[in-house]
């Protein structure tokens, strides 16, 4: 306990100091996780509602928050790490906040975003009740290898969970986790309505090249299926009951498939006090999360920044928006949070980007992507890696009308505070509500 | 304009053996071989489909290992005609794993003997630790620029010429300063990025070989605007040869 309690007061004490300094979420929890590693054991051992990991490539911090928010708007007490910050130092920061000296949270259920790798580190010391498996798409291969290691991480995860695994059953490397389960784990299904499948473009094109996948059992009630009305509204149906029509406060597919997947969750998570009512006015709350369908007023005109990271993901931005007369810029960098390789780059399709042309590259890899956009017959106008030029540049040369960055990580975050400076706009990891 | 000729560029196992952006290679190749004039026919074989009439270009790229064992049994049953192609100088660039197929044989972790299609007197062994990271190399071609990812390292046969001599990065095997392989016109290499929109001298050299064969005639390039690949690659050598 006199361990414990040391090692809250000292990252406490540093995540103040890196709040004053407007830093980083992950360091108070490296210095607290330092001093007693079981921290994080003691602190959920509390948490008899559900401790639920969501993990996957695509959607996590998405999904995290509308899932939290499903949860809270039930009268719930639920603990959860809003930062994105999805590493196990990043959920020791945020308990950080909310726990006393004693170690314990006070909270009903865990919803927690962790990454493939760091899911399973956290599922060795505390075993997660509940998991929402959402993709695997070919992303930081430079940091995990392979999409098969990925996947191998996601079935080692749900085979540490002790009650019930939501899976995704358009995503076949997913999908066929379930039956490397153990007996007894209860397993559920999220996906787009196989009789509409047709109709909605395909969200996983870097995971259907092989065919000898796991047949995925026909829906049962239990089940969340997604049925889209357009770019924004859609329903979930979970056999007779019908959660909507919902109205996201960010647009696309994506979002859709990811309040499905939180839906089937909480359902799962909350059993017969699950109310579609409340379920519906908690997803047209959540505000998107920094970087994932922000808009930002630049001078009466909105500014949308995207946060494309591998094939799966650009594609998906690209077939939401590609089509709309915006003014788009696309800033590449190669930092490790980007991914070294800029290969995928080429596995994504620009041609919807071949009418109106891309205004403005940018980025470390500006160039590749002019280079990119060019084998794509895309008119790029302007190519100038340096970020700041660029965008300063893309907002006075073109004053008029609705803009877009496509942006990498890095790029994303040097943007974002550059606007941020310029716009007055809400600290990254506050809600820009 | 009338086509000068129509080419055919094979691209092996899409599906199966593309996975870092390899695509990139065919989409580039693709593009610069109508650029130039021709007309370009782009035939996917995918394993078990019959091969093709024609076959002037052939591209295979990188997959991960339950994608090289569902080649395998294709590879096999074209093993003589890949074999004859190369030696009838059908130009060819096979990245990464393709590339490691394309030699004597791959020697997994556990000591077990994958014979491959012996084109490129190479022997690639498995190894715990990966090769990941920018790479240089001086080729014929020129300084040219990519990206490695593998854990297979590479030794060349007496007498075999590498692709290149790695100026930044790993190389066939971390060792001996060799990238690649190439034979004939059959060029092997670990580099991704992918290493053919980026570096387009290397891309003209295939698409001239091909041309020929296609219309027996020597290649009738056109000028072709080739500023942003050479300032993707010039800058990005500069980054990479930057002592860090």
């Amino acid at each position: 306990m006199l361990r414990t309690s040391a090692a809250i007061l000292a990252g406490k004490a540093v995540r103040l100091a890196a709040r004053r300094r407007g830093g980083g979420s992950a360091l108070p929890g490296l210095v607290a996780e330092r001093i007693d590693p079981r921290l994080l054991a003691t602190a959920l051992r509390g948490v008899s509602g559900g401790i639920v990991v969501v993990s996957g490539t695509n959607g996590k911090t998405t999904t995290t928050k509308m899932l939290a928010a499903i949860i809270q708007a039930h009268g719930r007490r639920v603990f959860t790490n809003p930062t994105g910050s999805n590493f196990t130092r990043g959920v020791i920061s945020a308990m950080l906040g909310e726990v006393g000296v004693t170690g314990r949270l006070a909270a009903d259920v865990a919803v927690l975003e962790l990454d493939e790798w760091h899911a399973l580190q956290f599922a060795k010391v505390v075993a997660p009740t509940h998991a929402l498996l959402l993709n695997v798409a070919r992303d930081q291969l430079d940091r995990f290898a392979e999409i098969d290691t990925t996947a191998r991480l996601l079935t080692t995860l749900g085979q540490a969970t002790t009650q019930l695994v939501v899976l995704n059953r358009d995503d076949s490397f997913v999908a066929r986790i379930a039956p490397a389960l153990p007996d007894g784990i209860q397993v559920r299904y999220f996906g787009v309505d196989p009789d509409i499948a047709d109709q909605v473009p395909s969200l996983h094109e870097a995971d259907v090249r092989f065919e000898d996948g796991y047949a995925v059992p026909p829906p049962t009630p239990r089940d969340g299926l997604l049925h889209p009305f357009d770019a924004r509204v859609f329903s979930v149906r979970c056999g007779e009951t019908v959660v909507g029509p919902i109205t996201l406060r960010q647009r696309g597919l994506a979002a859709m498939i990811n309040a499905t997947a939180a839906v089937t969750m909480a359902r799962a998570v909350l059993g017969s006090a699950f109310s579609p009512r409340l379920a519906t006015d908690a997803l047209a709350r959540v505000a998107p999360p920094f970087g994932r369908g922000e808009v930002i007023d630049v001078d009466g005109q909105p500014l949308e920044l995207v946060l494309v990271k591998n094939p799966a993901g650009f594609t998906v931005a690209l077939s939401t928006y590609g089509n709309e007369p915006v003014t788009t810029m696309v800033a590449i960098n190669d930092d490790y949070a980007d991914g070294q390789d800029v290969s995928w780059l080429y596995d994504v399709s620009f041609e919807s980007l071949r009418g109106p042309g891309v205004a403005m590259t940018s980025g470390v890899r500006a160039y590749d992507m002019a280079l990119r956009l060019d084998y794509d017959e895309v008119p790029v106008r302007e190519v100038q890696p340096d970020l700041e030029a660029a965008l300063e540049r893309f907002l006075t040369a073109y004053p008029a009308g609705p803009k877009r960055i496509f942006c990498t990580y890095t790029a994303m975050m040097t943007l974002r505070r550059m606007l941020a400076a310029r716009y007055d706009l809400p600290d990254i990891g506050e809600d820009a509500s | 304009m009338t086509a000068k000729g129509q080419i055919t560029l094979v691209h092996l196992y899409p599906r199966e053996m593309s996975i870092y952006g390899d695509l990139g290679n065919t989409r580039c190749l693709a593009a610069r071989i109508r650029r130039h004039g021709y007309d370009c026919v782009v035939h996917d074989h995918h394993p078990g489909m019959p091969w093709p009439e024609q076959a002037h270009l052939l591209m295979g790229g990188g997959g991960q290992d339950s994608g090289q064992s569902r080649v395998q049994d294709d590879l096999e049953v074209n093993a003589d005609r890949l074999r004859g192609l190369a030696a009838d100088g059908v130009p060819m660039v096979m990245i990464c794993g393709m590339y490691q197929m394309f030699g004597h044989a791959f020697i997994t972790h556990d000591g077990v003997e994958l014979p491959g299609l012996g084109i490129l007197d190479v022997t690639t062994r498995g190894q715990s630790t990966r090769m990941i990271g920018g790479i240089v190399l001086d080729t014929d071609f020129g300084q040219v620029v990519g990206f490695e990812n593998h854990s297979g390292a590479t030794v060349l046969g007496a007498g075999q010429a590498p692709f290149g001599r790695v100026v930044v990065g790993h190389g066939n095997n971390g060792t001996d300063g060799t990238e690649g392989a190439r034979t004939h016109n059959v060029i092997g290499s670990y580099l991704h990025g992918p290493i053919l929109p980026a570096n387009p001298a290397v891309a003209d050299a295939l698409i001239a070989a091909a041309a020929e064969l296609a219309t027996g005639r020597p290649f009738e390039p056109e000028p072709l605007d080739d500023s942003l690949a050479e300032q993707a690659r010039t800058r990005q050598i500069a980054r990479l040869r930057k002592p860090s």
